[in-house]
């Protein structure tokens, strides 16, 4: 059987009598890219939250990583990578200060550190930007050593919410490169976005909707499902139909 | 539209510390045209809103309002302008009610005197009306701020990222929304991060890093790309714009949703290069389409 | 003026819809008089009483017995010289001393003064006066016994000299009202204000009241009238509270008082704006006002420390805090009943501070972001 990082089945979350979450059941596989796209208000912060280990499910089981995510959420926690466009890394410090400190709070040590440091920054080419604090880098570059940085521990999953929202389109490309290849790489990515071509690149696509997923699938089936020409016309048709707001 | 100019920037330039956020900007806009400012973060739409709101002070050039000097006759402007801000900025202890009525009021009209402004839109959130606007969904926040910044019937409207942050079904209804202000004859200044946005205004401008890279009509900038644009589709995307983008006479190569984007000179090599390079890549099942850019491909081109 | 009364409303509203805001507003000036009224008024039992004197005295002996059979006073060691009293007091093995001159019985009946000294630990000077009050009573009581019992007409007086260690001007109990009061006046204007309009520049709100045609200085104006109305009603409920609940006199004249509070409730709205002009975040401006403004007003002001036991810096430190003036002003005109002739000066301190912050903070106050 192919290795799943995320298993999900019939997760539930209400807030008093509102149900956020409304009994969805997907299962993303290793090294997929995974879509996680909504309206504002469908549900997928909520659940996006309860597979970071973050909140806990009214009921419903599943793993992130291996780990449950009823009753294991600080493991989850440290084998997961995330990421927002909104937090990401500290400006007032150094380019090898955010390293180190997001190093430590994943338990590696110095030298494990310090290896890590050269080789990101390698990769990376930014071997000259090492002292530069993090405020005064152009956005591309900031965007990509955040992403590097979700990274540092080597994490089974990546969650990345919203990465590219408002960067320019050069940019917004220069970072699917690097997120397919990290997928390259074994890494699974779960990533959620609003622009719409950003959807055709990912390997598999669900839509939430009031809270349940309403169509799951590759770019191409969903095309052909909703007969739609992009994924731009799949997502209006699905989330079209939404009943509530936010 | 009509030729009358709503909104003239001549040289308007500002930094913020060593980061030069307007870099000698020019723009003209003609009265009752929706006007698109478009680029990403950072590239400077909010700060040339903020001086033409008169929020700010420019640090060297000039802009009007509708004749009005943006420095001399701020205050004049202010009484003449709807502006929304990048973020939701209502008081998110009042009710919906009474956000548009503190609004209306402190522009020294009434709700009720200007209800044919806001009716079409207002109405859809009314039923909501004691309901607390931190309370509302994205898409009722954003028709709520609409609201406020139509209730003293502006003559020219300045919104700022309207639609950032929310979803694409309610971006739409969004530029319907815009449309039928527009109708009315009032003026809209409206900057977005969304490409695909251009072709639902008149006229747009493309900023980038402080400075407008293209103005015109959206057709008349996609008119000016230079270059034989080809979409190549099939296999692995990325594996594709890794064979390609290294190759002689290839200027560009994106992705673009399920295809990929590749620019080539209009002397250069021609379709059948790019089939041939693939095949010999081992990639079979592609194929290589000429289309017409969009705005993004102006973008990437420009930037 | 329509745009004023929409915009004073809102801010009443704010004000009530914020169940934190509401509460620090309206509970917490109360909740302070109460908590520090009965701090203070904590009854003192069985204080130790350390003797200095000649034991075999009969005078020194009856009052010995007097301060033994007193229910909230004890008797401690009886020494014949004072020597170790200072350290007695310093490890607070004893509230206070009791010090009788030599001869004093015979010093007494020869109907010339006899000395007692009274000495206690002024650097609690709540403890302290307690202390020494009782002490009085108990010789005041013993004179009086002997008085009538004698014959002939005359009186014979002991005269107590108390001397204070440590903090010879010993502060009234009463300190706490007018230190309260202005803590609580200076927090309701100057963080409150602060807050507000600093949230409004958070949120953004600020971004679209300044577009709109309303003059900054009525924004300004309907910034600062709603929690001017709140500081008076403060002022009214702690004034009741001190006055009917603690039994704190009001002996000088209400309306002077009133003035005064108004002219330092002025000046603690310039605070609050100067702080609004100079943070970006609600923090900032909390920070500056909490370690700013509210601790030196209680470290500066006499309310914990008495001034006169601060270095010399720190009092000339402590002028240039509006709150130190109004503490002094109310002070005189609650408890020693004076009127304006002796607090000019103060009084004229205060007003040009009022003045000056108003003046300044409104200038400063930009009508663009």
């Amino acid at each position: 059987m192919e290795e799943k990082s995320v298993v999900i089945r019939n997760l539930v979350k209400k807030f008093g009598n509102f149900t956020a979450v409304d009994n969805i059941s997907f299962e993303v596989s290793k090294g997929e890219i995974f879509g996680f796209l909504g309206a504002n208000g469908a549900g997928k912060t909520t659940a996006m939250r309860i597979l970071c280990g973050l909140s806990r499910p009214t009921s419903g089981e599943g793993t992130v990583a291996g780990f449950r995510i009823k009753d294991q959420q600080e493991s989850i926690k440290r084998h997961i990578g995330y990421m927002s466009q909104k937090f990401s890394l500290y400006p007032d410090l150094k380019v090898w200060e955010n390293i180190e400190l997001f190093g430590g709070i994943y338990g590696l040590n110095d030298r494990q550190i310090a290896a890590k440091t050269d080789s990101m920054l390698k990769a990376l080419s930014m071997e000259n930007a090492r002292d530069m604090y993090i405020r005064d880098m152009p956005l591309g570059w900031k965007q990509k050593l955040a992403f590097s940085i979700a990274m540092v521990h080597d994490p089974e999953i990546v969650f990345l919410d919203e990465p590219t929202g408002g960067v320019d389109p050069v940019t917004r490309r220069n970072f699917w490169e690097m997120i397919y290849e990290a997928a390259g790489r074994d890494v699974t990515v779960f990533v959620t976005t609003h622009y719409m071509d950003e959807a055709e690149y990912c390997d598999r696509v669900s839509v939430m909707v009031d809270g349940r997923i309403e169509a799951l699938g590759s770019p191409a089936e969903l095309k052909e499902t909703y007969g739609a020409k992009d994924m731009d016309g799949v997502f209006t048709k699905i989330a079209g139909r939404a009943e509530r707001g936010e | 539209m009509s030729d009358r100019t709503a909104i003239k920037v001549e040289g308007i330039s500002k930094s913020y510390g060593a980061v030069k956020a307007l870099d000698d900007i020019n723009l003209e806009i003609s009265e009752g045209e929706i006007y698109g400012l478009i680029g990403p973060d950072g590239a400077g739409k909010t700060s040339l809103f903020r001086v033409l709101t008169t929020l700010t002070l420019a640090d060297s050039g000039t802009a009007s309002v509708n004749g009005r000097d943006v420095v001399a006759d701020y205050q004049d402007i202010r009484r003449t302008i709807g502006y929304m801000p990048g973020h939701f900025a209502l008081y998110q202890d009042l009710s919906v009610e009474e956000n548009l009525n503190f609004y209306a009021t402190v522009f020294g009209t009434t709700v009720e005197a200007n209800y044919d402004t806001i009716k079409d839109i207002y109405s859809q959130i009314e039923m909501f009306k004691t309901r607390k606007a931190r309370a509302l969904s994205g898409g009722m926040k954003q028709k709520l701020a609409l609201c406020c910044a139509l209730v003293h019937k502006p003559e020219v409207l300045f919104l700022d990222e309207p639609t950032t942050g929310v979803d694409a079904v309610s971006r739409k209804e969004f530029w319907v929304m815009l449309k039928r202000i527009k109708e009315s004859g009032v003026t809209i200044l409206v900057s977005t991060p969304y490409m695909d946005e251009a072709s639902m205004c008149d006229r747009i401008a493309l900023i980038l890093n402080g400075r407008i890279i293209d103005r015109g009509t959206p057709q008349e900038i996609i008119s000016r790309y230079p270059d034989r644009l080809y979409a190549v589709r099939g296999g692995n995307m990325f594996r594709i714009l890794k064979i390609l983008r290294p190759l002689d006479g290839v200027l560009r190569c994106s992705s673009f949703g399920s295809e990929c984007h590749v620019a080539m000179a209009q002397d250069g090599p021609d379709s059948s290069f790019l089939l041939d390079t693939l095949k010999d890549s081992g990639v079979e099942d592609s194929s290589v389409e000429l289309v017409n850019p969009g705005i993004e491909d102006c973008f990437i081109r420009l930037s | 003026m329509k745009e004023i009364f929409a915009f004073i409303r809102k801010e009443f509203k704010h004000i009530f819809r914020d169940r934190r805001t509401t509460l620090i507003v309206l509970i917490m000036p109360i909740v302070q008089i109460v908590l520090f009224g009965f701090a203070i008024s904590t009854d003192v039992h069985n204080a130790v009483v350390d003797i200095v004197g000649d034991a075999s005295d009969p005078a020194v002996q009856r009052i010995i017995q007097r301060i033994d059979s007193n229910e909230y006073l004890e008797v401690g060691n009886i020494y014949a010289s004072p020597a170790a009293i200072d350290d007695r007091l310093r490890k607070g093995k004893i509230s206070a001393a009791v010090c009788f001159e030599q001869n004093f019985d015979s010093n007494l009946a020869a109907g010339s003064t006899a000395v007692v000294r009274i000495i206690a630990d002024g650097a609690d000077p709540n403890t302290a006066q307690t202390v020494t009050s009782y002490i009085k009573g108990v010789i005041q009581s013993e004179q009086a016994e002997i008085t009538t019992a004698m014959t002939g007409g005359g009186s014979v007086s002991m005269r107590p000299n108390v001397q204070l260690m440590y903090n010879p001007a010993m502060n009234s109990a009463y300190n706490f009202v007018p230190g309260v009061m202005g803590l609580v006046l200076m927090l309701i204007c100057s963080m409150m204000t602060a807050v507000s309009i600093v949230r409004e520049k958070e949120q953004g709100t600020l971004e679209l009241v300044l577009v709109s045609p309303v003059k900054p200085f009525w924004i300004i104006l309907s910034k600062i009238v709603p929690y001017m109305v709140l500081s008076i009603v403060n002022f009214v409920t702690t004034l009741l509270l001190a006055h009917f609940v603690m039994g704190v006199p009001v002996n000088g004249s209400l309306a002077l008082l009133s003035l005064v509070s108004l002219v330092f409730v002025g000046s603690s709205l310039g605070l609050g704006l100067l702080v609004s002009v100079i943070s970006a975040t609600q923090q900032t401006a909390m920070l500056i006002c909490g370690m700013g403004l509210t601790m030196p007003t209680m470290m500066l002001s006499g309310l914990i420390f008495p001034c006169e036991s601060m270095p010399m810096w720190l009092q000339v430190f402590s002028d240039i805090i509006p709150a130190k003036w109004f503490i002094i002003m109310v002070k005189k005109i609650m408890i020693q009943g004076a009127g304006f002739t002796s607090i000019v000066k103060e009084f004229c301190v205060l007003l040009g501070m009022m003045v000056a912050l108003l003046w300044f903070s409104i200038k400063k106050f930009k009508t663009r972001l």
